[in-house]
């Protein structure tokens, strides 16, 4: 494979909060290649979107910031790149849309000059070109009568429909990589089937690369080719959705496909019981420490596990998982 | 064009547009009405009034002192040197809604500017500019403009001056505090994310989301600007070469016991006017409030 398009290598974050200084992100590495899509899978508050901000170079200010590790985009570091770059990249070749379409909008405009302001920024577009590509993109994400509903505002549109102008507005500029944070949580299921195959139709037609954060088992397995499950701020395991699936090699990837449903029955004939992860996530204080952190919530914890934290272990299709006993799995 | 269905959805469209709807709630309001009526009254007034009304304010037209309806030629009365009251009162208007406006349009201003940078950058800004506003808060405000109106001479942009710098702090603490809440919002961060610049998000992106308790501070503004000019015309502290409403009580009010009505008339005009402005200012908090929609 030739050079991925986005490479992120033991990547640190660190929150100071009044307890101290956490990592919230802890030796997190992973890429991204040409039109692929990955997702982030775990639990809320595991990091999945400081990683999101951190490659966007959004961290809260004064409060996150990346201690170690290095993120490339196409080569470049964007970890020392300046704030005038980076404000480049964002929109332009990196873009990203949010959970909640509801309030993702500013409310004071409509959403033609919304998704034209972006253009008129990066591309340098006038306004009436601007415009008229705006009406555009509304059509290329299926918003019926777009010509119309350009002039409109975010209130006169349903959740599903803002959401559909977030995407078009995260596109306008042909980014490289386009990250979508839990984009369908905030809707119900029947739109997010339809934003999905929208994501879906968009990846095929125009290439971008997606990076997809969610919590949804079912939505992974419907869209990405790999996946990267977190656990309290460090990788869990990594590898291809189907392969993982089949076999997760890490006790936590394990009990989070068993709490999904139709997965289970498409996989097996017989009915299972719906299990749960016991336990809660351990608090901030307790990230960074040399030892497992899922060990409090695992059934196969030994020793080794509260002693050291466990290394990487490597499979041959492409699977890893940070476990110390990935290979009884 | 002639779909019922799609003129019915064309009328909804329209009805809720943010400006219909505000209006829809000021209209609820009837104090608030009534009061905008009798305020473009006023400003009509201050427009065309002196050209309509022809009479001089300066002229001594009549014996001093002519009570309201003794003579016809001049329904409000002389005042102490025989000046027609209605004509003073007239050409007052202007001056006293012209320096309300302006004097709102400063505070305004610099209070907008200096709680615009403290709530979007926070930090030592913040810490500076906030220190800075606390002072000007502590200053007491009809001495502070006095002492810049004596220092500077009495001109009007010297009063507009004077009363903006002392009565912007309010603005300031409003537009920060708005700043604080909508930098948090998604929609700042969604802009930020498609590459805006610090300029254009606070005075593009945030900014007008701010805009609603503003304007209704700054309504309020221009009610407490005028009667700030009234005070210092009182005090005699004013420009002697135009006529305001305060001027007038001012220089009339050592005949206060033997001629009330001098007094007592541009005081009713200052009184109607703020009135009617608080009022509006009401009203626009109404519409514009989203926490009274409700009722």
């Amino acid at each position: 494979m030739t050079e991925p398009l986005l490479k992120v290598e033991n990547l640190r974050i660190e929150l100071t909060t009044r307890a101290g200084v956490t990592p919230v992100i802890d030796n997190l590495s992973f890429e991204l290649g040409h039109g692929e899509n990955i997702s982030f899978v775990g639990e809320s508050g595991c990091g999945k979107s400081m990683t999101a901000l951190s490659i966007m170079g959004l961290l809260p200010e004064g409060v996150g910031r990346i201690a170690s590790g290095s993120i490339q985009f196409h080569g470049e570091e964007l970890t020392t790149a300046s704030t005038e770059r980076l404000r480049d990249i964002r929109g332009n070749e990196i873009s990203m849309i949010f959970q909640e379409p509801m309030t993702s909008l500013n409310p004071v405009y409509t959403v033609g000059e919304q998704i034209a302001e972006v253009l008129r920024a990066h591309q340098g577009l006038s306004k009436k070109a601007a415009w008229d590509m705006a009406a555009e993109l509304l059509d290329a994400v299926r918003i019926p009568n777009a010509k119309s509903r350009v002039g409109d505002y975010p209130f006169q549109m349903s959740g599903g429909q803002r959401q559909r102008v977030m995407i078009a507005m995260a596109l306008a500029c042909k980014p490289k990589i386009l990250i979508a944070d839990e984009p369908t949580t905030a809707l119900d299921v029947t739109v997010q089937a339809q934003i999905f195959d929208l994501l879906r139709d968009l990846r095929r037609n125009t290439g971008t690369s997606i990076i997809m954060i969610t919590h949804d088992m079912g939505a992974v397995a419907e869209m990405a080719e790999r996946m990267i499950v977190m656990y309290a701020g460090r990788n869990a395991e990594i590898g291809p959705v189907d392969q993982i699936i089949d076999r997760p090699r890490h006790p936590y990837t394990k009990g989070l496909i068993s709490c999904v449903p139709h997965i289970v029955a498409n996989l097996t004939e017989e009915r299972h019981d719906l299990t749960e992860v016991p336990g809660i996530v351990p608090s901030l204080q307790e990230f960074g420490k040399n030892r497992c952190l899922f060990a409090s919530r695992c059934n196969l914890r030994t020793d080794e596990c509260l002693r050291e934290r466990p290394p990487a272990r490597e499979f041959e299709n492409g699977q890893k998982a940070d476990c110390w006993h990935a290979e009884e799995l | 064009m002639s779909d019922p269905v799609t003129v019915l959805e064309e009328e909804i469209e329209k009805a809720r547009h943010p400006f219909t709807e505000a209006w829809e709630m000021f209209r609820r309001n009837h104090a608030a009405l009534v009061a905008l009526v009798v305020l473009t009254g006023v400003v009509i007034m201050a427009i065309i009034g002196p050209a309509l009304y022809g009479r001089d304010p300066y002229d001594m037209v009549w014996t001093p002192f002519t009570r309201p309806g003794e003579n016809w030629d001049f329904i409000l009365g002389t005042d102490y040197l025989g000046r027609d009251l209605l004509a003073m009162i007239i050409s007052g208007t202007r001056v006293s809604i012209i320096i309300g406006l302006a004097a709102a349009f400063v505070s305004v201003f610099i209070g907008v500017t200096v709680g615009a940078l403290v709530g979007f950058y926070r930090g030592w800004v913040e810490e500076v500019l906030m220190r800075f506003t606390e002072f000007f808060q502590v200053l007491p405000t009809l001495l502070f403009s006095m002492v810049i109106v004596a220092l500077f001479g009495a001109s009007l942009p010297m009063i507009v001056l004077a009363i903006g710098v002392v009565s912007w702090t309010a603005v300031a603490r409003i537009t920060r505090a708005e700043f604080l809440r909508i930098r948090e919002l998604e929609y700042v961060t969604a802009s930020r994310a498609s590459g805006a610049r610090n300029g254009k998000l606070m005075f593009r992106v945030i900014l007008p989301n701010a805009l609603p308790p503003i304007i209704v501070q700054s309504a309020l503004m221009v009610g407490s600007a005028i009667l700030f000019e009234a005070g210092l015309a009182f005090l005699g502290l004013t420009d002697p070469n135009v006529v305001s409403w305060g001027q007038i009580i001012g220089s009339n009010r050592t005949y206060f016991l033997d001629a009330s009505f001098t007094v007592t008339i541009p005081g009713v005009a200052i009184f109607v006017t703020v009135l009617c402005i608080s009022l509006v200012g009401d009203g626009l908090n109404d519409a514009l409030n989203p926490k009274l929609r409700a009722r």
